[in-house]
């Protein structure tokens, strides 16, 4: 630690930080730009400006190290001088269009006029302009506004690793574009906007639509991906206008995936927002009494196990266990949340979640995907990849895949092979990969649902996991046996046991005719056709996509932003998110809606507040005992070393990617024309590397 | 018959000459730092260009594949061609005049060095092309030559001390096809004295000097 005096207040410091960093540690504002604290240094805006005793002039806090004892000066005349002369030189290019500017309200630039600005302008002659780029259907930009501060040019760079855009010519036409004019190509564009410290660069889908001071903001946990980035939805009325990342290191640091931010116009689209029951194979509107009764009179005098229930990829938790709990009453034991098949290891909580945790990435040194791409599954945490990536420099951070990758991930990944035979390779030690993770002090596999999702799950599962044991991915202190869930209900509902009980029918032989009475609840990303005909389904839910047409009784549930409800991550931690607005119309919350219908069914649930149903939540696993807090870890290691060898044979077929399109995965990114038109931009480029 | 710039083209490969340079310069880095190439590798596209079309300039293709070539992002290169005026990112003439319009050229000057060439060569402001596709007038800063200021850059030649009159005339000479004389256009050597040497006029023995 370095101590220093910052306006005569003594702070120690780690050796190494900034001047900046440390007036921050005491307490004092520095006014900034360029300067961000996920980013390298670029030290151009000149806005941090302090003073040092005995430096000749005026030093950039940003890019200055501390040294012991260092005395460091940021309120004197001579630094508000020098900020305000740095503000009147940002101000001369700068448009005066704060009113029809939608970064108005919460813009760097705005903000920091207000302290160094001056009231007039002694600038006379003409101010540049610059054309606009078209940067794709995302991010929209003003170009004059733009102060070069390269904030975006360093975020594509470093963390998206899309290195799309740079400051072309120079002096007076110096101008951020990519040059050739094309759409980015980064599933982390969004956070452009967030670091953009003026209006240059804003949110395209929402331009002009609402001032960030009339937004309700809401904390919650994004469901697009399994990553649970803490997200804040912004809403006015009841209307979701927008969603900004909270920052948590965490889980997302301070980022957000496309699709967690720009899906929003989907919660407004193809809303299921009354109660439809199926009378002589047409859908009529209902009421919530009658379609619940008819419902109820649907299930008279069918026994238990001719009924089941598959969850969907965007449940909570609460949902889940009600509806759990009610095919429990009902003497079912047909549930399941896998409705794309996979196969998890149910033994333990280990063997189904990402055992490091998601900042174990930041151990890592050694890292194995087995079908798996995290850029398309979870692009947050594939920045995280490619941080830890670029802090180990080169060769440190050997990275290899058993799966063909259709996209670029960002880092260099050594493709061993698109088959499961890969791992026997690995195992017998003839793959030289196999002495990387051996060597490595952190060596991690990652493996996906590309291998989970096969018929032969199993047996990769266990070969995986003998070579984790062979490599030093599992040790006493360190689990590197990380499994990437792809749907943001998954973990949550495998921890509340929505899965097959004893004798209780999978997804596949639900569909082949083994129950009567089929509740889907959000469920439409499996082979609907694969229904039995004479199947009774029950579609409970918020978008009216592909199962809802298929349905015999659809009930309007609420989507993620309109009910509170505990998620789990991929990693085991449980999150809770908070209600932003209103389900529209009839539509209802989805466990009070489970807990209506035992009413009727004559099976009442044993809770009537969400309270009681989270008592109950944590007596059926503690993980839910003290959700939102900090929860303990995973269990480290698996106790069970001794692998039973898999009698089951891999078979040779290729892995596949889970994700075809990231932009349209489920019934609300379907239902977003944002994503449609990403989709539309973005999309054949896909397909063909998909080949 | 007016002279029009040329497309962008499709493609773009490195000769043999080219080739032969890109070695040279690509031994003196380790390859993990071949980025370094960068410059020097866009002048050998340019000159390449004026090799093979008598316009020096570098293409968009061909940046991207110096990126390719230095495995670097392609914006990368696009950013230092588009920063240093010694690049044209669009074709120029075959002779392309450079006027340093800095302090030193402009206290000596430039302007009427700016004037005559617009004159001799026929074209209305910088940045420009005179129809017959022979001369591109340009303002640079600084050539760091100003103890011979205002200088005229022609190509890769500097002509030195000019002012109004020489400078049509080097222009002339150009058009006519001769291949006119770089350097100082007063006659002096370099950058000595006008008129003859000012100081260490007396002939002294190197004995007498000291021991």
């Amino acid at each position: 630690m370095v101590k220093v005096l910052v306006d005569g207040t003594p702070v120690d410091v780690p050796a190494g930080s900034s001047a900046l960093q440390a007036c921050e540690a005491a307490g004092k504002e520095i006014p900034r730009f360029c300067y961000h604290e996920r980013l390298s240094v670029a030290g151009n805006c000149r806005m941090c400006l302090v003073q040092v005793v005995r430096a000749p002039k005026l030093v950039a806090s940003c890019g200055f190290p501390v040294a012991e004892g260092m005395q460091i000066l940021t309120d004197t005349d001579v630094v508000r001088r020098a900020r305000r002369a740095v503000m009147e030189f940002l101000l001369i290019n700068h448009p005066l269009d704060c009113p029809i500017c939608d970064q108005g309200g919460e813009c760097d630039l705005q903000d920091q006029a207000y302290g160094y600005g001056s009231g007039v302008s002694r600038y006379q002659e003409a101010k540049r302009a610059v054309t606009d780029k078209e940067l794709g259907p995302l991010v929209k930009t003003v170009m004059t506004r733009c102060i070069q501060c390269s904030r975006c040019v360093r975020f594509s760079t470093e963390v998206a690793g899309t290195p799309e855009l740079g400051i072309v010519s120079r002096g007076e036409n110096a101008e951020v574009t990519t040059y050739v004019e094309k759409a980015l190509t980064s599933e982390l564009s969004g956070n452009l906007i967030d670091i953009c410290p003026v209006g240059a660069l804003t949110a395209k889908p929402t331009a002009f639509r609402a001032r960030s001071w009339e937004y309700k903001k809401t904390d919650s946990i994004d469901v697009m991906d399994a990553v649970g980035t803490n997200i804040q939805i912004q809403a006015r009325g009841a209307e979701v206008m927008r969603i900004v990342p909270r920052i948590n290191d965490e889980v997302n640091e301070e980022w957000l995936s496309d699709k967690g931010r720009f899906s929003v116009d989907g919660l407004k689209k193809r809303r299921l927002d009354h109660p439809w029951v199926r009378v002589h194979g047409k859908l009529h509107k209902a009421s919530w009494q009658d379609t619940l009764v008819s419902m109820a009179r649907r299930f008279e005098g069918i026994s238990g196990d001719r009924i089941g229930a598959i969850a969907g990829d965007l449940c909570d938790v609460e949902s889940l266990c009600a509806l759990k709990d009610l095919m429990t009453a009902l003497g079912s034991s047909h549930t399941d949340c896998r409705q794309d098949g996979a196969w998890y290891d149910m033994r333990s909580r280990s063997g189904y979640l990402f055992n490091s945790g998601i900042t174990g990435i930041d151990e890592a040194d050694a890292l194995l995907l087995i079908g798996s791409i995290p850029r398309h599954e979870a692009p947050v945490l594939n920045a995280r990849i490619r941080k830890q990536y670029l802090h180990k420099g080169r060769g440190g951070f050997p990275v290899a895949s058993i799966g063909a990758l259709p996209v670029d991930l960002t880092y260099n990944v050594d493709v061993l092979g698109e088959g499961p035979e890969v791992l026997t390779r690995l195992l017998d030690g003839s793959e030289a990969f196999a002495e990387v993770l051996k060597t490595a002090k952190r060596p991690m596999i990652i493996l996906g649902h590309g291998a989970l999702t096969r018929p032969d799950a199993q047996a990769v599962y266990e070969a995986t996991l003998q070579l984790a044991y062979q490599t030093g991915v599992i040790t006493q202190d360190w689990n590197g046996l990380n499994i990437l869930h792809t749907a943001a209900s998954r973990v949550g509902a495998l921890d509340i046991g929505f899965v097959p009980g004893s004798r209780g029918f999978a997804v596949t032989n639900m569909l082949r005719g083994g129950v009567e009475i089929l509740w889907l609840l959000g469920a439409d990303d499996f082979p609907l056709d694969k229904i039995s005909k004479d199947t009774f389904v029950i579609y409970q839910g918020h978008h009216g996509d592909a199962a809802a047409a298929r349905a015999d009784i659809i009930l309007p549930g609420a989507a993620y932003t309109e009910k509170s409800g505990t998620y789990v991550n991929t990693a085991g931690e449980v999150q809770r998110a908070l209600r932003a607005v209103f389900p529209p119309g009839q539509a209802r919350e989805d466990w009070q809606i489970i807990r209506a219908f035992s009413e009727v069914a004559g099976h009442p649930l044993p809770y009537d507040s969400v309270e009681a149903l989270r008592a109950r939540m944590a007596k059926v696993n503690p993980v839910f005992s003290n959700a939102g807090t900090e929860i303990a870890p995973a269990p480290q290691s698996v106790t069970d070393s001794s692998v039973s060898k898999g009698t089951a044979e891999f078979n040779n077929a290729r892995i596949r990617p889970v994700i075809d399109d990231y932009y349209q995965t489920n019934s609300i990114s379907r239902a977003s024309l944002t994503m449609a038109e990403c989709s539309r931009v973005y999309g054949p480029m896909r397909a063909v590397a998909a080949e | 018959m007016a002279w029009t710039p040329a497309e962008q083209p499709d493609s773009f490969e490195f000769d043999d000459i080219s080739e032969k340079e890109i070695a040279k310069i690509l031994s003196k880095y380790p390859e993990e730092r071949k980025a370094s190439g960068t410059l020097p590798l866009l002048y050998i596209v340019q000159d390449q260009l004026k090799r093979e079309t008598g316009h020096a300039w570098i293409p968009l293709v061909a940046m991207d594949l110096i990126a390719a070539r230095l495995a670097v992002p392609s914006v990368r290169v696009y950013e230092v061609a588009s920063f240093y005026t010694m690049f044209n990112t669009k074709p120029v003439g075959k002779y392309h005049l450079q006027i340093c319009t800095t302090t030193s050229c402009w206290l000596r000057g430039s302007d009427d060095v700016v004037a005559a060439c617009k004159k001799a060569a026929g074209v209305k402001e910088f940045g420009e092309t005179s129809e017959d596709g022979l001369f591109t007038l340009s303002h640079v800063e600084c050539l760091g030559a100003c103890a011979n200021a205002p200088i005229l850059q022609v190509n890769d030649d500097y002509y030195e001390d000019m002012n109004g009159p020489r400078t049509e005339a080097v222009i002339d000479a150009l058009r006519a096809g001769e291949d006119p004389a770089p350097g100082p256009s007063t006659g002096r050597l370099s950058s000595a004295p006008e008129g003859g040497r000012k100081t260490l006029l007396e002939e002294t023995s190197p004995r007498s000097s000291g021991e």
